[in-house]
């Protein structure tokens, strides 16, 4: 760099292209750490999906899959091995079914009613309330159903069982009632008040303006909360492993103990199971089916919103 | 309103800590670390002033210090727990954990190495003594109390007062699996209900053993129950069930009579209830059993590990069996097995055969002679 003050075309050529060699490199590495952080959960994804499919691949080679999708019992611990995956699989479906027919019309009320009809300072606790039901833990959400709903329920329907799949699927319910709400809020909020305005504008009322503009315009969000409710009633554990009890019945009785695929993982895993041996796999294969199913739940949902989301400008 | 929330919140958390301190064994407080030199003679005065509140066992020194890890059956769990709480009593500077993974979790750790005490509601097997040489882990065997192993119903069940033998086995055998589901299918005078099963799962010393005296076969039986390594779970079940039954150690019908009634066992000679006097003269059978802790030979020789399974085998701490629902040895028994354990004898007396059905320890130590 020249200091002649005489050359001013030189300082002028100077300031339009400064020397930026640094900041390229500086540029570079932060990229690099940037992406390798990225990386991190890509990787560890990777890594689970790769351990479950070599795990169940070793599982297949010694249990043909036609077993697992066609016995009617699931013992795979005991002396007379069975490997019906559909008894967990209706287990999980029952508990999930429960606890989505309690969330979805909870929280989709509780949300239309925090965004449309709460005045602000009711909405100012209403939903921290909401999000404390959030903040419990999975356990004491089981132990509340095992100690609590499941005495109450039985005072009203006789021959309902110690551990049953519908108090857990009620109380996993309530527990995911802030996940739908929140979302669900938080899609409808997003409505542009112009839309409102125009509704009103037509003539309609306060209920026809959510029924008929509003929660069509947020379908898309809302389903989305939706389908996340589902994956996360089909993948929690503490409370049906310990609310729904653990044993493998097949069908969809919803008063006598049930198995859910979780719930065997538990099970299995707080034992002694030798790694390499047939018991583990058995983890895994579970696990994969899980997998699979919450794969395309969100799959499905990725699908849906893409394809119903409302754009305003 | 949101206040109540709170509360609620609140209350909800002191009830999950209130279960996991009452889930995890208690330790005994502050822990004096005093170096303790190994063989020294009680220094008085060394800054460790513990108050010997009633110490039932004078063996005991109180400037000991150290950790003992217990680990393994769930059944002889309340025997430790309750000796590890006095025992920390006196020793203040010893912290012992005990933990409940079931017998055979419980040796795969102590195979490993990772605990200096392994509790076992049956003798170690033979693929466990291979497990142990493989990990170079030499262990002591014994035997520490008697346990009648129970078979209990819901207190509204009136039909079941007393089961055959094969009526346990017609309902607990392989092939009744899926067959096997109301009460008239055991006995005809029975009512046409359904059963709800409950039991330790395949990792339980007491699940080996049960299918041992019952089915006939160690490890046989329907899976089709409910199975949990956590006995509460067990008590909670038959509790809530009026068709149900289920087996476990005595300790936890003990603890929970108000919840659950006894059946009475008919091994041929007529019904018998497990009871300290029915378990001493041999007349319960076939569910008497001894249970058994295995010691570490390497940690028996650390005078915290010692001194604790010393505190064990003590005649004073008998009481402390009693209390949690077994039976304590006799007292010719109980000096064998201290002479066993200060001369330090590797190995099983029942030659790692697992679950044996009507033995009696008396002769098994003298046959060893």
């Amino acid at each position: 760099m020249t200091t002649n003050p005489s050359s001013t075309e030189q300082i002028n050529r100077d300031l339009f292209r400064p020397n930026r060699q640094l900041n390229k490199w500086v540029e570079l590495v932060v990229k690099t750490i940037f992406a390798l952080f990225a990386l991190v959960s890509v990787a560890t994804t990777i890594g689970i999906v790769l351990t479950l499919i070599f795990e169940t691949f070793a599982f297949f080679s010694e249990i043909p899959i036609w077993r697992f999708l066609t016995d009617t019992q699931w013992t795979p611990r005991f002396f007379n091995p069975q490997y019906g995956i559909f008894v967990l699989i209706s287990a999980t479906l029952l508990t999930s079914t429960i606890a989505i027919s309690v969330a979805l019309p909870v929280g989709l009320l509780s949300a239309i009613c925090l965004s449309e009809y709460a005045p602000a300072k009711i909405r100012r606790w209403l939903k921290p309330a909401l999000e404390i039901l959030a903040g419990v833990p999975t356990v004491v959400f089981g132990y509340f159903a095992l100690l609590l709903v499941t005495p109450f329920l039985q005072k009203i329907i006789p021959g309902l069982q110690g551990f049953n799949a519908l108090s857990a699927g009620l109380v996993l319910g309530v527990s995911i009632i802030p996940l739908v709400a929140s979302l669900s809020e938080d899609a409808i909020y997003a409505v542009p008040r112009s839309l409102r305005e125009g509704a009103y504008a037509l003539g309609a009322t306060k209920r026809e303006t959510i029924v008929g503009v509003v929660l069509p315009s947020a379908l898309s969000g809302i389903v989305a909360s939706f389908v996340l409710a589902i994956s996360r009633a089909v993948g929690e554990t503490m409370i049906v492993a310990i609310a729904a009890g653990q044993n493998p019945t097949l069908g969809l009785n919803p008063f006598v103990p049930v198995m859910t695929m979780t719930a065997y993982i538990v099970q299995a895993s707080l034992g002694d199971t030798p790694a390499g041996s047939l018991a583990y796999r058995t983890l895994f294969a579970v696990g994969m089916t899980l997998f699979l199913i919450t794969l395309a739940l969100n799959i499905f949902s990725f699908w849906f919103v893409r394809r119903f989301r409302e754009k305003y400008e | 309103m949101f206040s109540q929330n709170t509360r609620l919140a609140s209350v909800a958390s002191i009830l999950a800590l209130a279960l996991a301190v009452t889930s995890c064994s208690s330790n005994g407080g502050n822990q004096a670390s005093s170096p303790s030199p190994t063989g020294a003679a009680n220094t008085p005065g060394g800054g460790d002033t513990a108050v010997n509140t009633t110490n039932t066992s004078n063996t005991t020194t109180s400037n000991l210090s150290g950790n003992v890890t217990v680990d393994g059956s769930s059944t002889v769990f309340p025997i430790s727990e309750a000796m590890a709480e006095e025992f920390q009593k006196a020793n203040p500077g010893v912290k012992v954990t005990v933990g409940k993974s079931g017998t055979g979790g419980g040796f795969k750790k102590f195979c490993n190495g990772e605990t200096d005490i392994s509790n076992a509601s049956r003798p170690i097997k033979p693929e466990e003594v291979d497990l142990c040489k493989k990990g170079n882990v030499e262990y002591v065997e014994l035997p520490v109390a008697y346990d009648g192993l129970s078979v209990v119903v819901n207190p509204q069940n009136t039909f079941a007062q007393c089961l055959k033998v094969d009526e346990l086995k017609k309902m607990w055998e392989p092939t009744a699996q899926a067959k096997v589901t109301t009460w008239n299918q055991i006995r005809p005078s029975f009512p046409n209900e359904r059963i709800g099963l409950y039991g330790p799962g395949t990792d339980s010393g007491t699940y080996d053993f049960f299918t041992k005296a019952i089915v006939g076969e160690e490890g046989k039986s329907r899976g089709d129950y409910t199975a949990s390594e956590d006995d509460n779970t067990l008590v909670q079940g038959v509790s809530a069930d009026k068709g149900g039954i289920a087996f476990f150690g005595y300790a936890y019908y003990a603890e929970n009579k108000d919840k659950l009634k006894l059946v009475a066992i008919d091994g041929g000679k007529g019904c018998v209830e497990p009871s300290e006097a029915t378990i001493n003269d041999g007349t319960y059978q076939p569910l008497a059993r001894p249970e058994f802790i295995y010691v570490k030979k390497t940690a028996a020789s650390r005078p915290e590990v010692k001194a604790f399974v010393e505190y064990m085998l003590a005649p004073a701490n008998k009481k402390l069996i009693s209390e949690v629902g077994y039976v304590p040895l006799p007292d010719e028994l109980l000096t064998e097995v201290q002479a066993r354990f200060q001369a330090g004898k590797v190995g099983s007396i029942f030659e790692g055969k697992g679950s044996q059905v009507g033995l009696t320890l008396k002769d098994l130590l003298k046959q060893e002679k």
